[in-house]
């Protein structure tokens, strides 16, 4: 049997994969999706708008579904898995909070910029004393230092959050770069705080860099089925299931079940398969936050200019996550910088 | 009028030795007193240096000496102007508040001022307020506006550890404000902090949901229009390009550059803040010299 460490997988389908699904997830698809990875045996599974709750808006994209709709369908499914959500200050509230507990959600993460911990820490608060399993969520781990990202780590860690991720947005860690953050906050963070990492495929890293961080004591791992996901997507699921078991990384799911998932209840309700293309490998590459992929596209479509320069410049002028709507400012922009167009 | 009414400033932070500067330049208004509670404050030393009154007795200066300002600009924190706020009324002074304890209506000099010259409580509700609702108004008074909502960027240097703290209070009182004193059925508030370097300068999206069949050269106008008007009192106030129509909605972009008075110029956020400050108490001043002539 298995020797290596036990890690907790925390599958992104419904959160992360909302971006990719423009946010137009039906509750039908929650509950096929949720049910499946619970009875494979996913230990945790994360259902909101994929900018967190309350992310519903022009900025981000109006959901087909009231996210809280999700949530209770979400919890209605699972027998053995946990329902978790996602929270960013500034957008959601502690309200949204409230009520995904009483839904039933009883993991969440608390999510800001690599370097803004401290707009969290009354959420991370709240969460705990509402009994959430609480995780901080450094976001565009990239844009900061190991040692700086421990420092936010700990103001997230003395709030009371019981594990820290390092959230590799943009998909542009290197897994020499993953193993340092990783190192750092596991060395750095109480023994009991545990570390997680969050990847996303741009540079087609996510596996790799997902094992990096595991070598160097990261204990939760997310993924999403299929990859599903903003930007290239996520680690998928399946893949990490499957390569975890080869290692002999312990893990409460089961291979076989999870290639089921992947291949007959996820893949058939994507819109596209997920590429590393020019657009999608740009976000790594220069740094930029995967869920501006489909706005950009959407922008380079209206302002007839092209994504990648849209990405490009996005990343020039160093956006956080959130900033959609720098998107079609700099699209304008572009637009204006060019010649009109034959007949225009 | 004649005579510049006199001002004291309640807090000798960054953004009472801003306000300072600003009241300095009022052609209404007069800075008469800069109070703090540390008598080392860098904002206290140039208070004094500008010639101005000081102290660090806080709110007890000003109910010992009522009679030498009429409005009191309260630059201290929420839980301060809880406690100020009765006392100030008390000696029969009105509060500017620039903290967001809410406890007296919000007010945008360019919407809603005329409305609240009696209250002896004004309060300036957020920064992304002052930079957005301006907007919403605009659009709202030219087509129903049964949602808006607005995307506020400020540089991390720039958001202090009062909005750090409490960055719900930001949204809600921001989007409660799109909607009472904007016109919107419905707003929403999203705060972003950018730790760019160098410092990016406060941006500002306000998205309004109109109908496909409104009026867009009305709406270009009205905006044009009530972007001159906020200019006048936040000169560093712009549109970046024409608004955006789509189908259903039109999105507004602004910047807001700071006159860097004391803060740097890229904390439009906290200029506009100070800006709008002023131009309250100096519509406030003529207001209430129209409505209270000596019989």
């Amino acid at each position: 049997m298995s020797q290596g460490p036990k890690v907790t997988l925390v599958d992104s389908t419904l959160r992360d994969g909302s971006h990719a699904k423009r946010h137009q997830i039906s509750v039908e698809q929650v509950v096929a999706v949720s049910s499946a990875l619970d009875a494979a045996g996913v230990d945790v599974i994360e259902v909101s708008h994929g900018d967190g709750l309350g992310g519903a808006s022009f900025n981000y994209g109006f959901a087909l579904t009231d996210e809280f709709e999700l949530i209770e369908a979400a919890v209605g499914a699972v027998e053995r898995a946990q329902i978790a959500v996602l929270l960013l200050p500034g957008i959601g509230v502690k309200e949204d909070l409230n009520r995904a507990r009483e839904l039933g959600a009883s993991v969440v993460r608390i999510a800001t910029h690599s370097t803004e911990a401290d707009i969290a820490p009354s959420h991370i608060a709240l969460a705990r004393e509402l009994g959430f399993k609480t995780a901080g969520f450094l976001m565009m781990a990239h844009m900061n230092t190991p040692e700086g990202l421990l420092e936010q780590a700990k103001i997230m860690e003395e709030a009371g959050a019981e594990i820290v991720y390092v959230t590799d947005s943009a998909g542009a860690l290197t897994p020499d770069a993953v193993a340092a953050r990783v190192a750092a906050l596991r060395g750095g963070l109480d023994a009991g705080t545990e570390v997680g990492i969050h990847c996303h495929e741009n540079l087609s890293l996510a596996i790799a860099n997902s094992l990096v961080a595991v070598e160097n004591g990261a204990r939760w791992v997310d993924g999403c089925t299929c990859g599903l996901g903003a930007g290239a997507g996520n680690a998928p699921t399946e893949v990490l299931t499957a390569v975890f078991e080869k290692l002999g990384i312990e893990v409460n799911a089961d291979t076989f079940a999870m290639l089921d998932v992947a291949d007959d209840v996820v893949r058939p309700i994507m819109d596209r398969p997920q590429l590393v293309d020019r657009a999608s490998l740009i976000l790594g590459y220069a740094g930029v936050y995967s869920s501006f992929l489909l706005h950009a596209e959407r922008a380079a479509e209206r302002f007839h200019v092209s994504t990648k320069d849209i990405l490009v410049e996005v990343g020039k002028r160093k956006a956080v996550g959130g900033q959609e709507d720098l998107i079609i400012d700099i699209a304008a922009e572009l637009a204006a910088a060019q010649p009109a167009p034959a007949g225009a | 009028m004649s005579e510049k009414v006199p001002c004291a400033i309640l807090g000798s932070g960054n953004i009472g030795t801003d306000l300072m500067y600003k009241l300095q330049r009022s052609q209404t208004l007069e800075p008469t007193a800069v109070i703090g509670i540390d008598p080392n404050s860098d904002g206290l030393r140039r208070a004094e240096a500008a010639g101005l009154e000081t102290s660090a007795e806080g709110v007890d200066w000003i109910v010992a000496n009522p009679d030498k300002c009429r409005f009191v600009f309260e630059a201290t924190s929420a839980g301060a102007h809880r406690a100020n706020a009765p006392k100030i009324a008390a000696a029969g002074l009105q509060s500017i508040d620039l903290t967001p304890a809410k406890l007296g209506p919000g007010v945008v000099p360019a919407v809603n001022i005329e409305e609240h010259w009696e209250a002896a409580d004004v309060n300036m509700i957020t920064c992304g307020g002052q930079a957005t609702i301006p907007m919403v108004a605009a659009v709202s008074e030219v087509t129903p506006v049964p949602y808006a909502e607005i995307v506020a960027t400020i540089a991390s240097l720039s958001a202090g550890p009062g909005t750090r703290e409490s960055i719900d209070a930001f949204t809600r009182t921001t989007a409660k404000g799109l909607e009472e004193i904007g016109g919107a059925e419905r707003g929403k508030a999203i705060i972003i902090l950018n730790p760019a370097d160098p410092p990016l300068i406060m941006r500002d999206t306000v998205f309004c949901a109109i109908s496909p069949e409104a009026d867009r050269d009305a709406i270009r106008a009205s905006i044009e229009r009530m972007r001159e008007r906020v200019a006048t009192y936040v000169p560093g106030y712009r549109l970046r390009g024409e608004p955006q129509f789509e189908e259903d909605r039109v999105a507004i972009f602004i910047e807001v550059e700071g006159a860097a008075d004391y803060l740097p110029a890229y904390a439009g956020n906290l200029d506009i803040m100070t800006a709008a400050a002023v131009a309250v108490g100096e519509e406030l001043a003529k207001l209430r010299s129209r409505e209270q002539v000596p019989a």
